[in-house]
């Protein structure tokens, strides 16, 4: 599907696969990637998590701060860190322990780190000092921007940890059937609580290299980005049942929407029309697979139309 | 095809079913005259789902079909299915718990008056419904409230509402009581008295041979035989034409000697116990436990086994007393629990036959590690499928797909491969054929011919009583006595676990 689009796109599109625009591409999908791939985990799990675009924009703002008043990358990137996991804890914590739905507590600490992202920076945007920091969101190794590196690292590790940790499988069980992996000796709390503390880590690392690019901690960035993660897992094929994930999956998903951006953006297209594109992207991408999975699914419904109509109603 | 039958209510003509890599029904033929009552017999994995899923109209079939009264029929749905006279009541029923009886009975059917629910006739057509069925239940109790029992008579309810002029019955008494068997096998016969054609999936023997006029057999997809009149049919012929080879005695009891106490419940009580549980298993020892639906059995299990905490008592392990306080905690401990709700509680229907059994191992608390050796997993799982005889394509197949037999021997394995010594088994064979179960119960004498301790529930009398050193029969929450293998017979097993009668032994 994603060479599909690919070959369509570089047709169709000026300018689409040049070498330029191809580094963008990948470059504005950097903040989703590096934190898709926990939330995966997450939604492996058969649960799913709201607060990562609050974590981002809390984790970015206290590094911002703390470099400013410090003027110490690693205590800001250390400040941006913590916060990240301990909201992931606390999300971890308050699913596993008080067996709520996850939906709604990270709803309630999306609006509660989005409150303490404003509180912590006094509602404006905080500028970072430190010149040396910005290094991370714009310099490069071997030709590739920091931040696609650690996006990369971020698919690499966490394609290790699903598919060779005995964490990665029981995430697996525990999605596909709860009671029966705790029955089967899967400590399901604690595999819980950590798959948040690595999806709050996610997003702290995420909200750092932002930054970093930006230069400066802002308390209102990355809104929505949560649902924008979560598109781009579903469209990778992660079943929101629980259960089954591919990182493959997830890559594809992420470059789907950085391409489908992408190309909106070469085009001109005005922004309201982008988010009719992106819902119907990710509407048309699940109805496929869908109907990949059980073909009679629309076949059945015209046949028995057909069939009612065709056939007198007996008395 | 064959020539359809004369005068038959419902005809399979060559009927053929192709899945991936499988053949799941190859030509069968055979015919339900309105009045009868045939009984659809198989090994699990023998086609009879197949069948039924296709009379429901959630199959089509590749090659043959189906005629009702004569007519051809191609059901594209379960709507047309219905529309067309087809009631299939199924193993796991398909209530609204929340709602009440009266609603359950008419869902998809409600009567309107001005385009409102007309709330009293739905009331007076269920309550004229369940007269019929000789059923004394209030239309607007919920349906939580309801025995399994009550809620199949609903189901059946629902057919006659209908008017199905052929019903299946899909296992239906495998969570049933004695006395709610009875009364719905009078219910069936009723039925068919009326004229409707009665289809019946079942692994009873017994049943069969009491409710049903004749038999079709299938094995591995194919027709084997039909025995029009089962009443001088004799039951090892029955057994040996399902199982394509003679079993002369499916328990094979073998004696041996027991060690000392290794597993202890002392006056331990919780949820679903309603009075103090002391029992002792030993070494090597096979302890049954038989009793009703309800009467405590997986309950006790699973507070043995940490999955559920005890308000009192505790529990004994080589005589020490033992914190289990979790699932981890009990297999730490070396126990292992088989559930009864095997899709619910024991398996992880998309993952593969593999990752089913080693799930238990690669977590057990020692040996805990980071990294997967997925060689030595591999290795593990392919010679406990070879050992358990799982029949399955391969060990990367989803245990979804696979039989309830084998799906039940890959659990087993699961717990071999954890190296488990005191196995808690809940209803391991129910739901499963009489092949499968023969090989389950030679894995529990080699389990505890080994050394290891078995506990095994059952709610199928000959199985306990063939299969069991010694039998704890309970009770509403409470054990009603402890028989030896020697003492049990049906009816002191059966006056125990009956309520009217557990205080007067």
């Amino acid at each position: 599907m994603l060479a599909v689009l690919f070959v369509l796109l570089s047709v169709f599109v000026p300018d689409f696969l040049g070498v330029r625009n191809m580094r963008g591409l990948i470059l504005s999908v950097t903040l989703v990637g590096t934190i898709a791939p926990t939330m995966m985990l997450v939604l492996a799990l058969r649960e799913v998590d709201l607060s990562v675009g609050s974590t981002t924009a809390l984790a970015g703002v206290l590094c911002a701060v703390v470099m400013a008043s410090t003027n110490s990358i690693l205590l800001g990137v250390g400040a941006g860190l913590t916060a990240g996991a301990l909201v992931g804890l606390m999300n971890g914590f308050v699913v596993a322990k008080f067996k709520l739905n996850s939906l709604i507590v990270t709803l309630a600490t999306m609006e509660i780190v989005r409150g303490l992202a404003f509180l912590v920076s006094g509602g404006e945007a905080v500028s970072i000092p430190v010149e040396r920091f910005y290094v991370l969101g714009s310099g490069s190794f071997l030709g590739i921007n920091y931040p696609i590196w650690i996006a990369l690292i971020c698919f690499v590790v966490f394609a290790i940890v699903l598919n060779r940790t005995v964490f990665g499988r029981n995430v697996l069980a525990i999605g596909g059937n709860p009671e029966a992996a705790r029955l089967a000796g899967v400590p399901v709390n604690r595999v819980r609580v950590l798959v948040f503390v690595l999806q709050g880590l996610a997003a702290g690392v995420a909200g750092i290299v932002l930054a970093s690019r930006i230069t400066s901690g802002q308390p209102n960035t990355s809104q929505g980005l949560e649902l924008a993660v979560i598109s781009a897992c579903v469209l990778g094929g992660v079943s929101l049942s629980g259960g089954i994930a591919t990182i493959t999956g997830v890559i594809v998903g992420v470059l789907i929407m950085g391409a489908a951006q992408n190309a909106l953006n070469l085009l001109d297209v005005p922004t309201f029309y982008q988010f009719v594109v992106r819902g119907g992207i990710l509407l048309a991408a699940v109805m496929f697979d869908r109907l990949r999975q059980s073909p009679g699914l629309l076949g059945a419904g015209f046949l028995r139309r057909r069939a009612s109509a065709s056939t007198p109603s007996k008395a | 095809m064959t020539p359809r039958e004369e005068g038959a209510l419902l005809s399979y003509s060559g009927v053929g079913k192709v899945f991936p890599g499988v053949v799941a029904l190859d030509g069968v033929s055979f015919s339900v005259r309105p009045g009868e009552i045939r009984a659809l017999m198989g090994e699990n994995g023998a086609g009879k789902s197949t069948l039924l899923k296709i009379l429901a109209g959630e199959y089509r079939p590749d090659s043959g079909g189906l005629t009702v009264a004569g007519e051809p029929v191609a059901f594209a749905s379960p709507r047309d299915s219905a529309a067309t006279g087809v009631s299939i009541i199924h193993q796991e029923l398909h209530l609204a718990p929340d709602m009440s009886v009266a609603e359950n009975l008419l869902l998809g059917a409600y009567p309107t008056r001005g385009g409102l629910l007309d709330k009293a006739a739905i009331r007076a057509k269920a309550a004229e419904i369940l007269a019929r069925l000789g059923e004394d239940i209030d239309p607007d109790t919920p349906v939580s409230a309801l025995s399994i029992g009550k809620r199949q008579m609903i189901e059946i309810g629902k057919a006659l509402l209908r008017d199905a002029r052929i019903i299946a019955f899909d296992e239906p008494t495998s969570s049933l009581s004695a006395r709610e068997t009875q009364t719905l096998m009078r219910i069936i016969r009723d039925l068919a008295a009326e004229g409707r054609a009665i289809l019946y999936v079942s692994h009873r023997m017994e049943e069969v041979f009491a409710l049903c006029d004749s038999v079709t057999v299938l094995r591995d997809g194919r027709h084997v035989v039909d025995y029009p009149r089962m009443a001088d049919l004799p039951e090892a012929q029955l057994i040996s034409d399902m199982a394509g080879r003679a079993i002369a005695d499916i328990y094979d009891y073998r004696a041996r000697p027991l060690g000392d106490a290794v597993i202890a419940a002392e006056g331990l009580l919780g949820p679903g116990l309603s009075r103090p549980v002391d029992v002792t298993a030993r070494k090597g020892e096979i302890l049954g436990f038989f009793g009703l639906v309800g009467a405590g059995r997986s309950e006790l299990f699973k507070l043995l086994y940490g999955a559920v905490s005890p308000t009192a008592g505790r529990v004994r392990l080589h005589g020490a007393v033992a914190s289990v306080n979790s699932p981890r905690d009990g297999i730490a401990a070396g126990m292992a629990l088989c559930p009864e709700d095997r899709k619910g509680e024991a398996i992880f229907p998309l993952a593969s036959v593999r990752e089913n059994i080693v799930v238990a191992p690669r977590n057990l608390g020692g040996r805990i590690k980071a990294f997967l050796n997925m060689g030595a997993e591999a290795k593990q799982a392919d010679d406990l499928i070879a050992l358990m005889r799982v029949k399955t394509a391969s060990a990367a197949t989803a245990i979804g797909s696979l039989s309830g037999g084998n799906q039940q021997k890959a659990v087993i394995a699961r717990w071999l491969a954890a190296e488990s010594d005191i196995l808690l088994m809940d209803e391991p064979t129910r739901g499963i054929d009489v092949g499968a179960r023969s090989e389950i119960y030679g894995h529990i004498y080699r389990l505890a011919e080994s050394g290891k301790t078995v506990l095994f529930a059952s709610s199928d009398m000959p199985e306990v009583m063939g299969v069991a050193d010694r039998i704890v029969v309970m009770c509403e929450g409470a054990v009603a006595g402890i028989v030896s293998r020697d003492e049990a017979t049906p009816d002191l097993l059966l006056r125990l676990a009956l309520p009217d009668a557990a205080g007067s032994v």
